[in-house]
């Protein structure tokens, strides 16, 4: 896995690129909380707010095939909370309803991540003071998650491919000796993270 | 467990929000007056690890596969303040880059998992520790932790969830209570496997301090126990107070009763579903929780066994 896997499109650029990034975080935040706040009967402001994303990812020259695979991944996780909704009177409007704002919203952080650097978000979360040991274990995660997921899928690989019929009780005890090991090997590189920064003059 | 945007209403996500921002400063404090400068890299790279670990999966029954949340496991390994700050960031990572889990919601789903999930999981693991002072009783906590915080945190976020009014509190909870004792089931085996594969490979890193605990932690925890009652008050009791119809008053005059009682909950299609002599399956989920406790209690005390005297052979 590359290093910029997920967020790939950040670094494009496009007009939306170009654009200050705690501009682009402020919209985005006053978007969601509009979504989530307007009653469906305004059906206009959705309609609105969705023609306004669409050309957001046109303008910003994301491939909207992307676009969908990340909405359609997504999609699971809040169709599994919104069918409970269901069962209730009017519940199928309820459903409908739940999904046309989730989608909006789910919609606008695909496109505000995929046209903000992280780096850019995390210069706004300073300027508005947040605390400086949680940017720096913000930053810290964002540079070695890719790291560790990769190090995990390469662990799980190599026991997928020593194992021939797996029963449900020795993959639990894989999966777990994974974890285990990665926990391991993570406080082991941050050992030598630590080493590294202080020889660069960390603080 | 992530909540998306669009599921939360204003209030809840303010009310969330507030509760979660008390407990991650109260964190913050500690560990900017705590921890030691070559730990810093630790708890970053703690937090990409707790997001890989949920990438692990498990097969749980029917073809279907889960994962770790890690909160307990964090705060296990790495004191409860950070593993709040920890999971907050692994959130906040999920929420602003891959879109898992509203921005709006992520008040709430801090106070569920990180809150809840690591600081309340702690609570429970010192709490077991008090009677089980020896190796086992480390694992048989783990499980516990790890089991009964999830399900606390499952059963929050569908108070939420009918807080908001998008789901009648009457399936939101047996529904999202009963799958999480299934699922943290995975949470608490793997949890504890997981431990006692660190254990074998670096007994430093979950070697005790001679004294059990420092000394401000039974002070945080206090802290994080009042902000979680606060929580459980105000996103499950207006609901769990419609079945002793007694508190229903008091709710009534705290405000609730918008939340609480004018809900049309009388169609749900849920209705009809009763165990005989137990009323309501809100009532049943409440038994079935109770007796997962002594089950999970049961099965944690023998993989406490299991995995302390495999510990001894190798050693």
């Amino acid at each position: 896995m590359r290093h910029d896997y997920i967020d790939r499109y950040a670094r494009l650029d496009s007009p939306v690129h170009r654009l200050p990034a705690p501009l682009k975080l402020a919209l985005a935040l006053a978007l969601v909380i509009s979504t989530v706040v307007v009653p469906f009967s305004a059906f206009l402001y959705f309609v609105a707010c969705a023609l306004f994303l669409f050309s957001v990812i046109l303008l910003a020259r994301l491939p909207i095939s992307f676009v969908a695979i990340r909405l359609l991944t997504l999609e699971p996780l809040a169709a599994g909370v919104a069918i409970l909704a269901v069962m209730q009177p009017d519940g199928l409007f309820v459903l409908i309803r739940i999904l046309v704002k989730t989608n909006l919203c789910l919609l606008t952080m695909v496109l505000l991540a995929n046209t903000t650097p992280f780096a850019g978000i995390l210069d706004v979360l300073r300027s508005l003071r947040v605390p400086p040991l949680l940017i720096t274990v913000l930053a810290l995660m964002y540079r070695y998650v890719f790291l560790l997921i990769d190090q995990s899928e390469r662990m799980t690989r190599a026991r997928k491919s020593r194992t021939f019929v797996p029963r449900r009780g020795s993959r639990w005890k894989s999966a777990a000796g994974i974890v285990g090991q990665l926990f391991v090997r993570s406080t082991e590189r941050a050992e030598r993270i630590y080493a590294a920064m202080t020889a660069r003059g960390w603080r | 467990m992530h909540i998306p945007d669009g599921f939360l209403d204003l209030k809840t996500a303010v009310a969330t929000g507030v509760l979660s921002t008390a407990a991650v400063g109260i964190s913050l404090r500690r560990l900017n007056g705590s921890l030691p400068r070559r730990k810093v890299p630790l708890m970053g790279l703690a937090g990409a690890f707790v997001f890989a670990a949920q990438m692990v999966n498990f097969p749980v029954a029917g073809g279907t596969s889960g994962h770790l949340m890690g909160g307990v496991l964090a705060a296990v390994l790495l004191g409860p303040a950070a593993g709040v700050v920890v999971i907050t960031s692994v959130l906040i990572v999920q929420c602003l880059l891959f879109a898992d889990g509203g921005i709006v919601a992520l008040g709430a789903n801090v106070f569920n998992m990180g809150v809840i999930g690591s600081a309340g999981g702690y609570a429970i693991y010192r709490g077991v520790r008090l009677l089980f002072r020896n190796e086992r009783g480390r694992y048989l906590a783990v499980v516990l932790a790890a089991w009964g915080s999830t399900v606390l945190a499952a059963a929050c976020c569908a108070g939420e969830l009918a807080w908001s009014g998008i789901v009648p509190w009457r399936s939101a909870f047996p529904a999202m209570t009963n799958v999480h004792m299934l699922i943290a089931i995975g949470e608490a085996v793997i949890s504890a496997l997981a431990f006692s594969a660190i254990a074998a490979a670096r007994p430093d890193i979950v070697a005790e301090e001679p004294r059990s605990a420092p000394v401000h932690e039974g002070k945080d925890l206090l802290l994080y126990g009042a902000l979680i009652t606060i929580g459980v008050v105000l996103f499950i009791s207006p609901f769990a107070s419609r079945w002793p119809d007694g508190l229903e008053a008091v709710a009534a005059k705290l405000g609730f009763e918008s939340a609480a009682v004018t809900r049309p909950l009388v169609a749900s299609p849920l209705e009809g579903y009763t165990i005989p002599g137990l009323g309501s399956p809100v009532a049943a989920t409440v038994i079935a929780g109770l007796a997962g406790t002594c089950i999970v209690f049961t099965g944690g005390f023998f993989l406490a066994r299991v995995l302390t005297r495999r510990g001894r052979n190798e050693a």
